[in-house]
């Protein structure tokens, strides 16, 4: 990079990264319980993907019953606290709290929720269902992203022998590189990984499935199969200039500020982050507190047409982020190193397949914003050649696996999958519904046998 | 313009509001800061017998995370010397002439003793004495305080040794902690009180330390009754307080006491007959400043009815006092649920399914489930209305036109006329002439 932003003190990058919604202690989460209605079959649980009994959850925390509480929890979810400090609250169970109905501040079920799982991690995971005994057959999940980990766990519960495959060396997919480190800590990720493992279930790391062990293989092993491999790279932008050092992939990028020490992960001065979803905020706001002069956002479209939840915005806006709408990147500018990014001015035509209105350049609107680094945040391809490697796999038009909704199975009997690679990229707490009921899925499919 | 002066048997203070005879009250200091911010009166701290506290002595109930709902205590009368406590009442008196100064007394048991305090105590310029027959811990188990108030004779015998020597109003000071209220209540009217307080603080056990299994109050591994005050105990004070005001035996003034926090609480109590209120624990939880909102609440109050004196509504909802006899069986009520105020938490439903009537149907509708009262099965009991969160959404509507009144004495007289016994059957056969059903 050519100009690379000055490192900053080091209490200072725990300060950018410390808990945007820091956790409540005790008396403080008794009151925020006790203020929860306790609404009979509660719009909050209609609208968690999962279907968590939030007010049976809460009332426990009320009174004191927190390992209770943290059962009701792991009934519905496998990965709660990820779910409690990265769902996007605010439109879904927060959302449809009926005290914003009442024009009144909705009960805080995300800190809430991460209240009882912390204590119960914090008071080392005592167990809280009965395990089946073995039945003697084995299922094999790929990926120990949510998915997968809800999987697992659900089956070694039903007495299968469990493997996960996993092809880093550290667990928990997204979970653990995927979410910006001010709403939640590596750490948090492998806590969940390691409740999963006290089942019983066999983690294999560094196993590239397709590589290190053959397709065929694995299906000869396993009495089933569960696919929960998520999706693969940020897309090209196809312009010229995007060899140049300084141009990076918004994943990539997040997942070195999970990983290495912040002094370490250089930004540039000025940052352009291409896109505007949430990964494109996370990835804006990440470089900002790591230490960038100025951020960009550019996005062809509208700010009505982001993706990125209104909460996210709001939250660079915070941080001081600056957007550009309607504005599309033609071409990176530079040597061997970024200096510049030359972009078109749009404006919106007609609306596409999808509804959206499409961008279109406005003619000779040309106009360069210099810069030192570029992140592409447009989105993650499918590990459609992986998938397509599967025997009897069907994909569709997007990449993503094609599965029944109710048992999760796909073409191939034996293959089960679920998360992002069914769906495109959703919300953890979606994955975690998958892969819970991926589970019962496979137990039904194998029963049968 | 809003007057909130009260004249109390014979004791005036400038508003209701005085301090209950408890730690607040405590000295000069105390009372002249309460006064400074306010308060109309006070009823200085119990004086009389040497007493030695114990250090830790009050135990709180919280509730649903709101602090002090109810407080209970086991400290005993002032822990000061008489002499120290006659200097500073004299010396705060001479300072606020305008404001009551009511000294509670509890020595023991002989006449000469009260003679000689109730005298010394006068000699201060107070306003009046209150004896405190209440007290429920410590002192009882020294046969003062409840043990007097528990017994008519004993209270008549003690009151009559004060009112015969004093010449300032005298207040009796009664124990809710008696199967009926009023016996102890006429008998100091027997023996010449001027007036009544009540009530004092109720016997309870506040709590039990769940890892220790020690009771709150906890001293040193033990603990034991304490009087229970505050918020929690409103109801009960409210309802002796109507049962010592509608008694033609008593008739007396009275001062109300128990769990008063606020001026709506306090206009309850003038509602059933108090001429002032004492207030403790709200004040050991905020402090004296509370006075502010309670003169200024109460005065916007009494403005915006167009009452100018509290005279004016004092006993005012005593004739409401009634029996159940009397209250009419066909002044029919059921509950109606406003769609566009409804925030869909169906708490109306689970409340009237599994603990009331079953008549609320739960129906999904565009992803929520609309609540609706099957009218002809609704009893009006009014738990929904009770347990909905959201102002006036559920509200009891009247259906009887009021011309088919009759009330269970009604009921009862009718049937004894026309040679009808109470069965089932006959009940039966009146309900369903009114279109009532009970399932």
């Amino acid at each position: 990079m050519k100009n690379i932003a000055s490192k900053l003190p080091s209490e200072q990058y725990e300060k950018n990264f410390s808990d945007l919604h820091p956790p409540f202690t005790q008396n403080s989460a008794v009151a925020e319980a006790n203020r929860c209605l306790y609404c009979y079959d509660s719009p909050c649980m209609k609208a968690c993907p999962t279907h968590i009994d939030i007010s049976t959850f809460i009332k426990k925390i009320s009174t004191g019953n927190l390992l209770g509480s943290a059962k009701t929890i792991y009934e519905s979810n496998w990965v709660p606290l990820t779910c409690a400090k990265a769902c996007p609250v605010d439109v879904l169970c927060e959302g449809a709290c009926v005290y914003n109905a009442k024009g009144e501040k909705a009960i805080e079920i995300g800190r809430l929720q991460r209240y009882a799982i912390e204590n119960y991690f914090d008071k080392g995971m005592p167990a809280l269902f009965h395990k089946a005994p073995k039945n003697g057959k084995s299922v094999g999940i790929v990926g120990s992203g949510p998915a997968g980990l809800a999987c697992s766990a659900e089956l070694a519960l039903l007495g299968y022998e469990v493997t996960i495959y996993e092809a880093n060396k550290i667990p928990g997919g997204l979970n653990t590189w995927g979410i910006a480190p001010y709403k939640m800590r590596r750490e948090d990720s492998l806590k969940e990984v390691e409740l999963v493992k006290s089942f019983g279930v066999d983690l294999k790391t560094e196993v590239m499935i397709g590589k290190t062990v053959k397709v065929d293989d694995l299906l000869k092993k396993h009495d089933a199969i569960f696919l929960g491999v998520g999706l693969g790279e940020s897309p090209q932008l196809s312009i010229s200039g995007e060899e140049l050092s300084g141009v990076v992939g918004a994943l990539d990028f997040i997942e070195k500020v999970k990983t290495e020490n912040w002094e370490n992960v250089h930004v540039g001065k000025k940052v352009a982050v291409i896109g505007a979803g949430n990964t494109s905020i996370d990835a804006a706001t990440e470089a900002k507190r790591l230490g960038a002069e100025q951020v960009f956002i550019i996005y062809r479209r509208s700010d009505v047409e982001m993706s990125a939840y209104e909460f996210e915005y709001e939250l660079a806006k915070k941080d001081g982020i600056v957007f550009h709408f309607l504005t599309s990147p033609k071409r990176i500018i530079g040597n061997s190193f970024v200096e510049g990014i030359e972009c078109l001015k749009m404006k919106l035509g007609e609306p596409d397949i999808h509804g959206r209105r499409k961008p279109v350049p406005i003619l000779r609107s040309e106009f360069t914003i210099p810069v030192d680094m570029i992140i592409k945040a447009i989105g993650q391809e499918t590990k459609s050649s992986f998938l397509s490697s599967i025997p009897k796999l069907t994909l569709d038009d997007e990449g993503c696996v094609i599965v029944d909704r109710t048992t999760f199975q796909t073409a191939n009997p034996k293959i089960f999958a679920g998360g992002d690679c069914i769906n495109g990229g959703k919300e953890v707490v979606n994955a975690a519904y998958d892969g819970k009921h991926a589970a019962h899925g496979i137990d039904k499919f194998l029963s049968k046998k | 313009m809003v007057d909130l002066s009260i004249n109390c048997a014979g004791i005036k203070s400038p508003n209701p509001f005085w301090l209950a005879s408890a730690p607040p009250s405590n000295s000069a200091y105390q009372n002249c800061k309460a006064f400074e911010q306010g308060w109309g009166g006070t009823v200085w701290k119990t004086i009389g017998e040497p007493v030695m506290n114990v250090f830790n002595r009050y135990g709180g109930l919280d509730y649903n995370g709101q602090k002090i709902f109810g407080l209970n205590n086991i400290e005993l009368i002032s822990d000061r010397p008489i002499e120290v406590n006659l200097k500073e009442i004299a010396e705060t008196k001479k300072l606020w002439h305008d404001r009551a100064v009511v000294v509670s007394l509890m020595v023991e048991s002989k006449r000469e003793t009260w003679h000689e305090i109730v005298k010394r105590t006068i000699d201060t310029g107070c306003d009046g004495i209150e004896l405190n027959y209440g007290c429920p811990h410590g002192m009882s188990e020294r046969g003062m305080g409840a043990a007097v108030g528990q017994v008519p004779e004993y209270c008549k015998m003690i009151t009559e040794w004060v009112t015969e020597v004093s010449t300032i109003p005298v207040l009796v000071k009664l124990t809710p902690n008696v199967s009926n209220i009023q016996l102890p209540a006429r008998a100091a009217k027997a023996a010449g009180a001027d007036g009544i307080s009540l009530i004092n603080t109720i016997n309870s056990i506040i709590g039990i330390n769940l890892d220790t299994f020690e009771l709150r109050p906890n001293v040193g591994g033990l603990g034991g009754h304490g009087g229970y005050a505050g918020p929690a105990v409103k109801p009960i004070a409210l309802h002796l307080l109507s049962q010592v005001a509608i008694d033609p035996e008593v008739n007396l003034p009275i001062s109300g006491i128990g769990g008063v926090s606020n001026w709506r609480d306090a206009l309850e109590f003038i509602l059933l007959g108090a001429s002032s209120v004492q207030v403790c624990t709200a004040v050991m939880h905020y402090g004296f400043r509370i006075v502010d909102d309670m003169i200024e609440g109460m005065t916007n109050w009494m403005e915006s009815k167009g009452i100018t004196s509290l005279d004016q509504i004092r006993g005012k909802s005593l004739p409401r006092v009634n029996d159940f006899g009397n209250f009419d069986l066909l002044n029919r009520t059921i509950a109606r649920i406003d769609q566009q105020k409804c925030i869909h938490c169906n708490l109306c439903y689970i409340a009237c399914e599994d603990a009331a009537h079953q008549c609320i149907d739960l129906t999904p509708v565009n992803g929520h489930n609309k609540t609706e009262v099957r009218e002809k099965d609704c009893v009006g009991c009014a738990l929904c209305s009770l347990v909905c969160p959201v102002e006036n959404c559920i509200s009891m509507v009247r259906i009887d036109d009021g011309s088919a009144s009759k009330t269970w004495n009604q009921l009862t007289e009718e049937f004894r006329k026309n040679g009808k016994q109470m069965t089932w059957e006959n009940l039966a056969e009146f309900q369903h002439k009114h279109g009532i059903e009970i399932h």
